[in-house]
């Protein structure tokens, strides 16, 4: 703790300082955009934590383009507006040439048209619903056909046949649950077969709920929880389906938003076998991979801080932004996007990110189930990568949109019917 | 109930299964294992683990359904260095499978051998299938209900009559002959003789799959099976639908109780000295860290932990109320809306405090083992014990509270300065030390009310808003001033909400039940039980 603060503390001074001893012109800066108070502190704080310490690992490497890398922290206190604010802060008065920011979609949907306005350039490192590419944001995190399809997959080939779709009452879960709903009638799956069910953000009281579950999957049927339930609701909701006497070889639950530090604050015994599907996992071993948590340890100071899926896409997108900064030689936003599109850079599971044409990226898809020490161990993974798609093939409305942002078409939701850029009307 | 007392289960398989038993010496007999499954087991895949689950589930000795019981619960190890499989008792205690020896020491270097669910599934009918040729009762009972819940997959006809000839304990008979029942119905070459048994024995269960048997038999072609099969489901319908009223009910009163429980502290605070405290939620989420306190101060005695950390709650958010009364709210008596701004500065104080001091993540905080899982009254209908225990903790709370006020000095005081300050002071009340004991002691409650909270939620910086509205919420709707009133209050509230979730769903139920609020206040706006005579008007 002492060596956090510390830290913290000469990081602060070295980033206040730094004009006094460089040429302005000299120093690259780098936005960071997380929560540092309110309720997304929870999973944003170490997000700050892992850009300051690739600045800095950077930095020892020597910089970049000759110059030093300085990362400007700002806190948005998980206050959506103030999202739009300190964005444009970043961008006008620091004015930094990347910013790296954001967790939920609504602090993203608050600073896009800042971004787009200013012509700034974002990273966004978090699995979301799809359903947009802007020109001025690279989504590091999954897609929905990186992460929910495969899930879904991965529980049929296991036999599921009754699907029990839970989530927090918000625009992820929604579009998620919209477009896992039309996938599975897609499949042949019955509408009775399929049980949809929205609680408030914060739920804690799932009594009913799961009781509800017991009895949808008490038919005979293999039933399966497909959750897009908000981080922090998730503990109540395991708490109660284990008391309720609810085990993961009799109802699975796989989860969209259930990572390493979600359950760095359980008691992970009775979760066992549970699900999660991400694009990465602690566990996964690989060189890049013991490199980094090593990194991160020492970064810390903590040899139990946990890495997550978010912290890879930090990771990926920073050094992809690092390779296309190096091959334009200059941090101009302009160039910098179209050189980005086709870099490649090593992800931490043994593959390669590619940055694609619609500011999404390649992965891996993997699922794990849960242990009792807080880490999954993987049981399925997809053969190669796959490539994020921003418009979902199985939406009425977005199965015609591509989003491609290279010459001639240059567009975020371009329309391959009526051959127009505008969405789908 | 997987849980074995190792004792019984090895007297049962002597009785059963003689010459299965190899000579065992002393504590443990070593269990040789074939180059296949040592193999299987050490793989890094877990897809490996296939060849050791079927060759252990082929060998019906109990040495073979301990490994694979060790297996299922994460109990078994491969030491890397020695290649040797590793079992670490449900007591602590470690041994090595193949020679038998226990071991002491040098637990470093195991690394456990992971399954996954499929796996742990086919474990499970292995061993289930394994505990009904004689097992302990438990086991049976457990093993039956399984049989029975996966439709009698894997068991034939005469394999279950045998078991049931030779079974004797009424639970597990009843499941046997369910399951029967269940492969008789589904047989179409059945006789009329075999149906009409075939409904008898499951009408006897309430069980899922027992009642959609019936109901295909109700709609048979023979008159009287469908007669007889139709009988049986109306009565199991009825008691079905009586269950599950009664878990509804018991859901509203638990849920019920937490809020009673959140809000008793405020009724005291708010209710009996009118001082709006909006850190009312942050003293609940300080009990909650008391709790993991205590848990990280006594890592090996959870229960234990848990109990000690009611006082130490109770003292940790009363010093901290008490210190909030003597240091802002004293200054600011009699202006609410001043009171209301600077209680919730501290609120946010005390959030961003724990965030910064202990971590902005959430804590684990255990269960321990007498708070986890469920007690089966019937067939459809149990009662989880963490929230069974929390209605019990609640009205012992509720009784406390209403003693000290009745029966103790500092009640009568708060009574007297709550009714008329100048008068009790006249009287030689010192109201100052009054108000700080009584803002203590409401603090105090809500501390504890942590403690329980920590059992179903998150422990974590956010904890205390999530309470905060429903407790004045309770408050309110209760009537100011009248604890009984928060009691029955916040028990209407939770049957209320849980009896419209089924209906309307959670998101729904809860907008339902603040409109309901806010019409009943419009019409009685000092609540369900209002306080009355002079002081209500003063």
């Amino acid at each position: 703790m002492k060596k956090m603060l510390a830290r913290s503390l000469s990081c602060l001074a070295f980033v206040s300082l730094c004009p006094l001893f460089v040429d302005a012109g000299e120093v690259i800066k780098v936005g960071v955009l997380h929560s540092l108070s309110g309720t997304m502190a929870i999973s944003e704080t170490t997000l700050k934590d892992v850009m300051v310490m690739l600045v800095e690992e950077q930095n020892k490497k020597g910089g970049l383009l000759g110059k030093q890398l300085a990362a400007v922290v700002v806190d948005p206190a998980s206050d959506w507006p103030v999202f739009a604010e300190k964005a444009r802060q970043l961008l006008t008065q620091d004015k930094v040439d990347v910013v790296f920011g954001c967790w939920t979609s609504v602090s993203r949907k608050s600073v896009l048209p800042v971004f787009e306005e200013l012509n700034g350039l974002l990273f966004y490192p978090v699995q979301y619903e799809g359903e947009e590419s802007s020109r001025n944001i690279i989504y590091t995190g999954a897609a929905p056909n990186q992460q929910a399809i495969p899930a879904v997959d991965y529980l049929m080939d296991g036999g599921v046949k009754r699907w029990v779709l839970a989530g927090t009452d918000y625009v992820y879960p929604r579009t998620t649950n919209k477009i896992l709903e039309a996938y599975l009638k897609d499949k042949g799956v019955e509408e009775a077969d399929i049980l949809i069910n929205y609680t408030p953000f914060g739920h804690s009281d799932w009594q009913s709920i799961v009781a509800e579950i017991k009895r949808f999957g008490g038919a005979g049927v293999k039933t399966a929880v497909v959750s897009t339930i908000n981080g922090d609701a998730n503990v109540p909701f395991y708490k109660e389906l284990g008391n309720q006497g609810v085990s993961a070889t009799d109802i699975p639950v796989v989860a969209f938003s259930v990572g390493e530090e979600e359950l760095s604050g359980i008691d992970t015994k009775p979760l066992v076998g549970h699900l999660a599907a991400w694009n990465y996992f602690q566990s996964v071993e690989t060189p890049e991979n013991e490199a980094f948590i090593k990194q991160w340890h020492g970064f810390t100071g903590n040899p139990k801080r946990v890495t997550n899926d978010p912290m890879e896409a930090h990771y990926i997108g920073f050094n992809a932004w690092v390779k296309a900064v190096e091959k334009v030689g200059a941090t101009d936003v302009d160039r910098v996007l179209d050189a980005i599109i086709g870099v490649t850079v090593p992800n931490l599971t043994g593959g390669k990110a590619t940055v694609l044409k619609n500011h999404h990226l390649t992965k891996p898809v993997l699922i794990g189930e849960i242990q009792d020490d807080g880490q999954f161990a993987v049981v399925w993974e997809t053969d190669g990568v796959v490539e994020g798609d921003a418009w979902s093939d199985y939406l009425e409305g977005s199965k015609d949109l591509i989003a491609d942002w290279t010459q001639p078409v240059n567009c975020g939701n371009y329309n391959v019917k009526t051959n127009a850029c505008g969405g789908a009307e | 109930m997987f849980k074995t007392i190792f004792g019984t289960f090895f007297a049962f398989a002597a009785v059963f299964l003689p010459p299965f038993i190899p000579a065992r010496a002393g504590d443990a007999g070593g269990f040789p294992l074939s180059e296949a499954v040592l193999k299987s087991l050490a793989s890094a895949k877990v897809n490996d683990r296939a060849a050791a689950i079927a060759e252990l589930s082929a060998n019906a000795a109990e040495e073979a359904m301990d490994i694979l019981r060790a297996l299922r619960d994460g109990r078994l190890h491969h030491d890397r260095a020695n290649n040797a499989i590793i079992l670490i008792g449900a007591d602590g205690t470690a041994r090595d499978v193949a020679s038998g020896g226990r071991l002491d020491t040098g637990r470093e270097g195991l690394k456990r051998i992971a399954v996954n669910n499929g796996q742990r599934e086919e474990i499970t009918r292995a061993l289930n299938a394994f505990a009904l040729s004689g097992g302990a009762i438990p086991d049976r009972r457990a093993a039956s209900r399984a049989l029975l819940a996966n439709g009698a997959a894997d068991v034939d006809a005469e394999t279950l009559g045998r078991l049931i000839a030779q079974e004797d304990d009424p639970a597990v008979l009843r499941n046997l002959r369910a399951s029967l029942g269940l492969l008789l119905a589904g047989n179409p070459a059945s006789p009329k003789a075999d149906l009409l048994l075939a409904a008898e024995y499951l009408s006897a269960s309430g069980q899922v799959r027992a009642r959609t048997a019936l109901a295909g038999l109700a709609a048979s072609a023979d008159p009287d099976v469908a007669e007889e099969a139709g009988d049986a489901l109306y009565w199991i319908r009825v008691a079905g639908d009586w269950a599950s009223f009664i878990e509804t009910m018991f859901f509203g009163l638990s849920l019920g109780s937490i809020l009673v429980l959140a809000a008793i502290g405020l009724a005291i605070t708010f209710g009996v000295m009118g001082v709006i405290n909006m850190a009312h939620g942050e003293l609940i989420m300080l009990g909650a860290y008391a709790a993991w306190g205590m848990q990280r101060l006594l890592p090996e005695r959870t229960a234990f932990a848990l109990l000690l950390a009611i006082p130490a709650a109770f003292l940790l958010s009363g010093g901290i109320g008490a210190l909030l009364e003597a240091g802002v709210i004293r200054f600011l008596r009699g202006r609410p809306l001043e009171t209301l701004l600077a209680t919730f500065g501290v609120s946010l104080i005390l959030q961003q405090a724990v965030r910064s001091l202990v971590s902005p993540q959430n804590r684990a905080v255990d269960n321990p083992a007498f708070m986890s899982g469920m007690w089966r009254i019937t067939e459809n209908f149990s009662v989880t014990c963490n929230r069974l225990y929390i209605l019990i903790f609640c009205f012992a709370v509720f009784a406390a509270i209403l003693a000290a006020m009745r029966w103790t000095r500092l009640g009568l005081e708060v009574r007297a300065v709550s009714q008329n300050r100048p008068i009790a002071r006249t009287m030689g009340v010192r109201d100052s030390r009054v108000d700080a004991l009584c803002f203590g002691l409401g603090s105090g409650i809500a501390g504890m009310a942590g403690v329980a909270l920590s059992q179903i939620t998150n422990v974590g910086p956010n904890l205390g808003q999530s309470y905060i509205v429903d407790s004045f919420m309770v408050v309110v709707f209760g009537g100011v001033g009248n604890l009984w009133g928060t009691m029955i209050g916040g028990i209407i509230l939770g049957v209320a909400n849980k009896l419209l979730e089924p209906l309307s769903g959670a998101m729904l139920a809860k907008i339902f039940i603040l409109v309901l609020i806010i019409l009943f206040i419009q019409k009685r706006p000092r609540g369900l039980f209002p306080q009355r005579g002079r002081a209500a008007e003063g």
